[in-house]
């Protein structure tokens, strides 16, 4: 009786430790970054005063955390186009490569004759394409919505093919060994075992369509975030510049977790990851 | 009894850029109804590709196969074979359930035949009672070949295709997994046609074990497994299966 309690006891206490050590293992995770953060900020705040730099060539973080504040109408206000070209962009240049790489699987010949063309394209630096499509689309939105779809296409349809591609070849076998249509193996099988490929996909294509409606603003633009990081830097506002740069940065982020969070809901057979 | 399947003069050649592959020559097989054949053979001597011509899944260059009287086409199409692969070849995404529901909605959505045991009762025939809402990634392997037999045996088929199932599992699961699986066939009545490479699996296993020849694939010897229906393990050390052990030891050595 005594050795089962003593067992019993061992267990606890192995368990505790181990309660522990997540334990500490999670606040870990937590703070060591807020501490990083924290300390660049404390750095930057500190070479700003010691080297004496003029707050026109850079400014202190203060001054920009106040101009965050003073400012945030003026920063809002230009940050809806950008948000607005970023997610209608990144949902057609998505929409674009999705149904595209179900074509190339489905007909080999097309994938064939046209993905030279795509990687072609692709090749394009996006500050060449701006003026490109400035020039074919006028100065309203619709540009700078094509660079941010444009920016999304390639690592999407690359992916897409791969995930629609790369099944199982047993899972495969079964599907005909079970008379299954191409439409039935599209959807059972290929589109499923594509989810986490498009994911990947679409983490990337969230901060780069965001990078290319900014992008897409520097060319002839009066709103947006890409058009306030040109004209602050013209008025030497260095204050001003940074703000806007993590007004664009923040969003960035924030498209980024909300993909994040409709991929957990999404692909939830894969064992939990060990990140 | 009329024979459920039958192979006679089959040829499956493979032709690549490198070099043509004759992975069976000539290969003459035979199943009656409701037996249990074993395909023995070393690594390279084409048995997994047999199946698959019997499936369906590689069309012979050259020869005759017939599954109930029928091309491997039409008796696919009717559902009369059951496959079951070496790797389980589960849907990640699907829990076993749903594993073993996958054949009622594809090929045209058919309905399962009436008195036929439910994807439920084939779970539990496996051994798999509670373990239902479970996903693949949460079994273990032994489980998860037993979610697969359940998959296959969905809607009753004549035929059960087996390619190495238990090759990839440990020894004492596989122990278990082939007890289950004689039993299975006496309860059911299906025909089966068993790939493995181990001799002791075939004798168990099988009422016949056809030996094949590697480089090309070809026949090399036909024994009958003379031991009662029912078996358990124990019997793999009594002087009559060592004896037919050593009579296919011999058989694959002159395969050489």
């Amino acid at each position: 009786m005594s050795l089962a309690l003593t067992e019993q006891a061992e267990v606890a206490e192995a368990e505790a430790a181990h309660h522990s050590a997540r334990q500490r293992m999670v606040w870990r995770r937590r703070l060591l970054p807020a501490a990083g953060i924290a300390a660049t900020l404390g750095l930057w705040a500190f070479l700003i005063v010691v080297l004496e730099v003029p707050s026109f060539i850079a400014p202190s973080p203060i001054a920009v955390a106040n101009t965050l504040v003073a400012k945030w109408n003026i920063l809002f206000t230009n940050l809806v186009p950008t948000a607005i070209q970023a997610i209608v962009g990144f949902l057609i240049g998505n929409a674009a490569a999705i149904v595209i790489a179900t074509v190339f699987v489905h007909r080999k010949t097309t994938e064939e004759a046209f993905f030279p063309v795509v990687v072609l394209i692709n090749t394009i630096p996006v500050v060449a394409k701006a003026p490109i499509l400035v020039l074919l689309l006028g100065n309203g939105m619709e540009p700078k919505i094509a660079i941010a779809a444009l920016i999304c296409f390639f690592p999407t349809l690359v992916n897409m093919v791969r995930g629609l591609e790369s099944v199982n070849p047993q899972a495969m076998e079964l599907m005909r060994v079970l008379s299954a249509s191409e439409r039935e193996i599209f959807f059972k099988l290929r589109l499923r075992n594509s989810l986490p490929y498009l994911f990947s996909a679409l983490k990337i294509a969230a901060s780069t369509a965001v990078i290319g409606s900014i992008v897409g603003e520097w060319i002839g633009s009066t709103v947006g975030i890409g058009a306030l990081i040109i004209q602050s830097t013209y008025n030497f506002d260095s204050a001003m510049l940074y703000a806007t740069v993590i007004v664009g940065s923040a969003f960035s982020v924030l498209f980024f977790a909300v993909i994040v969070a409709i991929e957990r809901l999404v692909v939830r057979w894969q064992p939990p990851s060990p990140v | 009894m009329s024979a459920a399947v039958e192979c006679r003069g089959v040829t499956v050649r493979f032709v690549t850029d490198r070099r043509t592959v004759t992975a069976l020559r000539d290969v003459a097989m035979a199943v009656e109804e409701g037996g249990f054949l074993s395909l023995l053979g070393p690594s390279g001597c084409g048995k997994s590709t047999l199946l698959r011509v019997v499936a369906d899944l590689v069309a012979p260059s050259a020869g005759d196969v017939s599954v109930f009287g029928m091309s491997p086409a039409a008796a696919r199409e009717a559902r009369m074979l059951g496959f079951v692969f070496q790797d389980a070849a589960l849907l990640p995404w699907r829990t076993s359930l749903q594993n073993v529901e996958l054949p009622l909605e594809v090929g045209g959505r058919r309905a399962l035949p009436s008195g036929a045991p439910t994807p439920r009762e084939l779970l539990k025939l496996v051994g798999l009672e509670g373990w239902e809402n479970s996903f693949p990634h949460e079994l273990s392997g032994g489980m998860r070949q037993r979610v697969s037999i359940a998959r296959a045996l969905l809607g009753g088929p004549r035929l059960l295709l087996m390619d190495e199932p238990f090759g990839a599992l440990d020894e004492i699961t596989r122990d278990r997994l082939n007890e289950e699986l004689r039993r299975l066939w006496q309860e059911t009545g299906t025909t089966i046609l068993f790939v493995t490479h181990s001799v002791y699996e075939a004798i168990y296993l099988g009422e016949q074990v056809l030996v094949l020849a590697a480089n090309p694939g070809r026949n090399a010897a036909l024994v009958n497994v003379d031991l009662p229906r029912t078996r358990d393990l124990a019997m793999r050390e009594t002087p009559k299966f060592i004896s037919i052990v050593s009579h296919l030891r011999d058989a694959l050595g002159r395969t050489h």
